[in-house]
């Protein structure tokens, strides 16, 4: 097993090509892990790190640019991120221990195709796109569609994740990540739920996105949910139909880490949660061109 | 924070009682300590083990061909390369530990040892491992006690007939032993109760834990002799167990102990020592075997899971009545489940006239169990302490006053035959009475539990020399591993006994050759029963120092006194000599000073521990979170009392964790589903509260200071403790260990549906 | 098969050492550069034993290939002290017992050594999320999360 580090995407390519027996990886929190589990070792290891599009975190104007294989300790560190994303950011900073913080990507997270990834309900939630360079040039899809099922994504043989687009979010507008795990950290998500909520300037919700994790081969977008929500105030009634369609999106396994009905029960109790979370960011958000007309 | 009960019998310690730094505490915070993984030979080869996939399964070949011929490859063992025990007479145990070191005719779990590959590289090791060709038939497999109870179910060990069962039984079976307990008449206890409470109760197999992965070094010389760096709870038993496996005499072989990295029972027994021993035979170069965290998980340890049931009967004013169980232990593949301990420990704390308590040692397809903290006692403590606390709901009493009204004081008879010496439990129920955190107003979904816990001690043997050197300081060897600052407390008893700075004293653990014979670390016997060797020694140094004294004065041995580290003449006619002085004229009066003492401790005193947990439970989701705790504890006295804390405290969260979140989860077809750090989930800083202690000092009578041990009883009331306070918070008996979110949103679930939550 | 050459500075010297490409850090560490204080507690990044801090950040060594190391900076538990001047943490940890067996202690030590440069005065609950990816079986936690206030507070003392 050789260990390859390219310093552009087009050399990552080059030797994607060439090796293609290759594993992609950015911080091998999850390959490692998987080589001593017994996973077939590849003929080669390519580390994205080294490549500085892939690293960066930049405000590119009407969007963020997040390089795939950025550390999340490096998304949590990113203040203004943090302030206008903050249930994306969060949902990055579960992944793992400090230690783990400093290696782990969304990149990976999103790649390595775990259907309980904490990252990718956020990404989805706040309708991130993946970059993906490839051996016919580079092509952008939307996070949501990446993942096929565990372990596999839309990705094809010498294709991976650069970075990812990022819209910057309309005014008032909010963003949580909320997940269940039996401890306090270093768990894999049990259900996970992310949110993002617009409101109007009545208080209603403009606009929605539902994402829920680890209740399903992939997470997926709860359309009931946001239909719910979408013209409503935010009240017991809303809440009761995120939670009745967030419970009935679900299409879990029962596993180690949860049975069908846990899954089931405590999505609804979590994309409920996420959703007050999300619409109380959104009224207290100063995010947005109606924010006073401070640009950012 | 420590409340230390002042003994007024006994006061005055100068160093007992006080809290040094550790002797050995610099090399653990520089990273210089050698633990077992750290040992590197000129050399060295590295091991790596092949381990069964299955459950149960008949060895039909193994086919080592291809592996031998692998780059790097030096050597290769299977279980044929070890003697057959049973031709040579060997008892039971012996035989069922070298078959679980290695197996022969028939793999039990999965993880159990097929075979060993030494190799130049850990990745040649790995390697070769992947070529050994084994041919496995597989067989039914049995999980809980339950399954392996059941009148069809595959035998493990075929011609075992349960023990202690009248008529003897005429059936093979997988219940190796029963064990009885029985005091008064059960049917008029139970007649004379005002409420009857019976439930059944389950834990599953948890393990020890520990952070360090088994490791063992062997450098084997060409007349057959063998040297082991291993971490171990006791060297001396590696020594023993290692010899028995190889098949030679104990002192063939030398065990140098590593620094332990935790063992908590689960390093008392040997797993990699024979395999790495006889791959150095082989290939006549030293081998290094380290576990991976997936092989600790399926080839060691873990605790038994169980199925208890209890009935315990009391009148309206809080008298306990009658009690009755029904144990069942898992024992993993072979015997030897601590279901005996179980049925001795579990109803210690109370004054019960009647009693039948029958437990089942119970042989299932997983590794064979090892001991764990006050091994067997806190999975029947769940059950008994939950039922008490049951009753103490129903007749609505305080669960400590309920305790208070029962509790075994100086005098009372044990279940399992003696009667209590003076012991301290009342002592702990007064103390967390009394303390303010049992009165701190509960919010919403908030609970508060109590439980109490027993554990014996022990005692057993122990060995310790004590040399004085040329500058008058102290150097003490022990044959105890020191897995939690026993070094420490060695230093200070040292200290204690001469009056001297403990900084003057050098406590060291030496190997099986430079020190007499010691059982293992364990059964919380360390600062009891070496400590007390360690006291005798330095005694004998006084005395011989004394006598050297007189003869320098020329004066009887009975016109000398000892004071604080030095001698000194009754009559203040010569200036003191001082250690230091007797030391520089040892070549005038006899040569150097050594002692050492042996013996068997036989002042054992018991140790009682009772807890309260304050937990809040989310009711939308089940999760519980621990929001405070508080553990007192009869220490008898506590030597460096931070240390105790410590061994409350670490007592305290592994319960915790048992209570909560641990679990061994196994697929349908035997296999462990969750064997890393990930999935098994060992509680993190973040899930835990400060654990509150209060060492309570009732000193035990039998030792030179008072000692009782502490390592193990802390663990006994928290899975009762954590239950009890959810059943508080949320009006749902949980029965089942671990009370996941799973677990306790299912209660909530059917107490909401109109059940009870039971 | 030729094994990988790789330069990097640990503790402060610049050291080369020779791994095969999918060695990890630790291992080198252990096996190829003989600092054996960072321990192997599981291997898959889930205990924190092998704690190190890599051009500055906290990591676990076992989720690092050693080939990545090149370059680098890396401080292992051998590297926080001074000399014979202990860091503020090892002298709280002695001071508070804040270990028993010892062998999580090397992770805790520089985990929280990464966590006071960054936050010098954290709170008892931001201890304890920094250091939730250390597994400690032995203390409960107590004296651990004491030991690192206190060395916060001299921290404090030191200005």
């Amino acid at each position: 097993m050789k260990y390859l580090a390219p310093k552009t995407v087009e050399e990552a390519t080059t030797l994607l090509a060439e090796h293609p027996g290759a594993t992609v990886f950015a911080g091998a929190t999850d390959v490692i892990p998987q080589l001593k589990a017994g996973r077939p070792e590849p003929e080669a290891l390519v580390d994205l790190k080294k490549i500085s599009q892939a690293v960066s975190v930049s405000d590119e104007g009407g969007h963020w640019s997040i390089g795939a294989a950025t550390a999340t300790a490096k998304l949590t560190g990113n203040k203004a991120l943090a302030a206008e994303f903050p249930g994306l950011v969060e949902a990055a900073g579960l992944i793992g221990s400090d230690q783990v913080q400093s290696r782990a990507t969304l990149g990976g997270n999103l790649c390595n195709a775990s259907p309980a990834a904490d990252s990718v309900p956020a990404m989805i939630a706040n309708g991130m796109r993946a970059v993906i360079a490839g051996p016919g040039g580079t092509r952008t899809v939307a996070v949501e569609d990446i993942p096929t099922g565990p372990g596999s994504t839309q990705l094809q043989p010498g294709e991976f994740v650069v970075s990812f687009e990022l819209d910057h979010a309309p005014a008032r507008t909010g963003d949580a990540y909320l997940r269940l795990i039996p401890r306090t950290e270093m768990d894999i998500a049990v259900v996970g739920a992310g949110v993002r909520i617009t409101l109007d300037d009545a208080g209603n919700v403009a606009s929605a996105t539902v994402a829920i994790g680890a209740v399903a081969p992939t997470a997926r977008r709860v359309p009931a949910a946001e239909e719910a929500l979408v013209g409503n105030p935010i009240n017991d009634t809303t809440l009761a139909a995120v939670a009745e369609a967030a419970s009935a999106a679900c299409n879990p396994i029962d596993d180690k880490r949860g049975t069908i009905a846990y899954r089931r029960q405590v999505a609804g109790v979590l994309a409920r949660r996420a959703v007050v979370a999300a619409a109380e960011r959104a009224a207290a958000s100063t995010n947005g061109a109606s924010n006073n007309g401070e640009t950012r | 924070m420590a409340i230390i009960e002042q003994d007024t019998t006994n006061p005055g310690f100068k160093w007992i009682g006080t809290r040094p730094i550790r002797p050995d505490g610099y090399e653990k915070v520089t990273g210089k300590a050698r633990f077992g993984a750290d040992m590197m030979l000129p050399g060295q080869l590295e091991g790596a083990v092949l381990r069964s996939p299955h459950a149960h399964a008949r060895i039909v070949s193994i086919d080592t061909s291809e592996a031998e011929t692998m780059p790097g490859v030096k050597a290769i063992v299977t279980g044929a390369d070890f003697p057959d025990l049973a031709e040579a007479g060997a008892g039971a145990a012996d035989l069922d530990l070298a078959v679980n070191v290695i197996a022969r005719d028939k793999v039990l779990y999965e993880g159990h040892v097929v075979a060993a590959v030494a190799a130049d590289t850990r990745k040649q090791a790995q390697a070769a491992i992947k070529a050994i060709k084994v041919n496995y038939e597989v067989l039914p497999h049995v999980l809980t006690v339950d399954e392996a109870m059941a009148s069809d179910a595959p035998i493990l060990h075929p011609g075992t007939r349960t023990k202690n069962v009248e008529p003897a039984p005429e059936a093979d079976s997988n219940v190796i032993s029963r064990v009885v307990q029985q005091l008064g008449d059960l049917d008029a206890g139970f007649a004379a109760a005002d409420v009857v409470v019976e439930r059944t109760f389950t834990t599953k197999p948890v393990h020890q834990g520990y952070i360090e992965p088994h490791a063992a070094v062997a450098d084997a010389m060409p007349n057959g002799r063998v040297h082991v760096w291993c971490s171990s709870q006791g060297h001396f038993a590696m020594r023993t167990m290692t010899a028995t496996v190889l098949g030679c005499d104990p002192t063939r072989i030398k065990v140098t102990p590593a620094e332990i990295g935790g063992g908590f029972g689960g390093k008392l027994s040997i797993y990699l020592e024979p395999l790495a021993g006889r791959l150095s035979q082989k290939s006549g170069r030293p081998v290094r075997i380290v576990m991976n965290r997936d092989e600790v998980f399926k080839g060691t340890g873990p605790a038994s899971g169980t199925k208890i049931t209890v009935k315990i009967g009391a009148t309206n004013d809080g008298k306990l009545t009658a009690c009755q169980s029904w144990l069942g232990y898992e024992a993993g593949a072979f015997a030897g489940s601590p279901v005996g301990a179980a049925t001795m420990t579990m109803i210690a704390p109370y004054q019960f006239e009647n009693l039948l308590l029958e437990g089942y040692d119970v042989v299932v397809n997983k590794p064979k169990v090892a001991a764990y903290r006050a091994p067997g006692a806190p999975m029947a403590a769940f059950a008994v302490e939950s039922v008490i606390d049951e009753i103490a709901q129903k007749i609505g009493m305080d669960p400590i006053e309920l305790r208070l009204k029962n509790a075994s004081v100086e005098g009372s008879q044990a279940a399992y035959g003696p009667k209590f010496p003076k012991i301290g439990y009342v002592e702990t129920l007064e103390a967390i009475k009394n303390h303010p955190n049992y009165q701190i107003p509960l919010g919403p979904n908030q609970g508060r539990g109590v439980a109490s816990g027993f554990w014996f001690n022990a005692g057993m043997n122990s060995s310790a020399t004590v040399h004085l050197n040329e500058d008058g300081n102290v150097t003490v060897i022990v044959g105890s591993p020191d897995i939690g600052g026993s070094r420490a407390s060695m230093a200070l008893m040292a200290a204690e006994t001469f009056g001297i700075d403990v900084a003057r004293v050098q406590p060291l653990v030496g190997d099986t050759e430079t020190v007499g014979f010691n059982d293992v670390t364990g059964g919380s016997r360390t600062t009891l029963a070496t400590g007390q060797a360690v006291t005798e020694a330095c005694e004998k140094v006084k005395v011989d120092l004394m006598a050297r004294a007189a003869k320098t004065w020329n004066c009887d041995v009975a016109d000398v006194e000892w004071v604080d580290g030095q001698v000194q003449k009754l009559d203040g006619s010569e200036p003191p000599l001082s250690m230091a002085k007797l030391a520089r004229g040892w070549g005038r009066t006899g040569g150097p000073v050594s002692a050492t003492a042996s013996l068997n401790a036989r002042g054992v005193g018991s140790a009682f521990s009772t807890q309260v947990c304050d937990v809040e439970v989310d009711p939308e989701t089940g999760i519980v979170r621990v929001l405070r705790y508080l553990t007192a504890q009869d220490a008898g006295r506590a030597i460096h009392p931070s240390y105790v804390e410590g061994q409350f405290q670490g007592g305290v969260v592994q319960g915790i964790g048992w209570a909560l979140n641990e679990e061994y989860v196994h697929t349908a077809e035997g296999t462990m589903d969750n064997p890393s750090f990930l999935d098994y989930r060992i509680p993190v800083a973040s899930d835990l509260p400060m654990i509150d202690t209060i060492i309570v000092e009732v000193p035990n009578p039998g030792h030179p200071w008072g000692v009782r041990g502490v390592g193990e009883v802390g663990i006994v009331p928290p899975l009762a403790a954590v239950a009890n306070a959810v059943s508080n918070a949320t009006g749902c008996r949980l029965t089942d260990l671990p009370m996941s979110p799973m677990r306790v949103l299912d209660a909530l679930n059917q107490k909401s549906n109109g059940g009870n939550g039971h | 098969m030729s094994r990988t050459h790789v330069t990097c500075t640990i503790n402060g010297d610049e050291v080369e050492f020779l791994c095969e490409d999918d060695t990890t850090l630790l291992n080198a560490l252990r096996d190829e550069v003989g600092l054996t204080g960072s321990k192997e507690g599981c291997g898959t990044g889930d205990c924190g034993a092998c704690s190190v801090i890599m051009d500055g950040a906290l990591t676990c060594a076992c989720l690092v290939f050693a080939p990545e190391a090149e370059g680098a900076t890396v401080v292992t538990v051998e590297g926080i002290a001074d000399g014979n001047k202990l860091h503020p943490l090892q002298q709280t940890f002695l001071e508070g017992a804040a270990l028993q067996c010892g062998v999580c202690t090397p992770g805790f030590l520089v985990a929280a050594k990464a966590l006071l440069d960054e936050n010098p005065h954290p709170t008892e609950t931001e201890v304890r999320y920094a250091l939730a990816g250390n597994l400690c079986r032995c203390t409960g936690y107590d004296k651990i999360i004491r030991a690192v206030l206190a060395a916060a507070d001299y921290n404090g003392s030191e200005g």
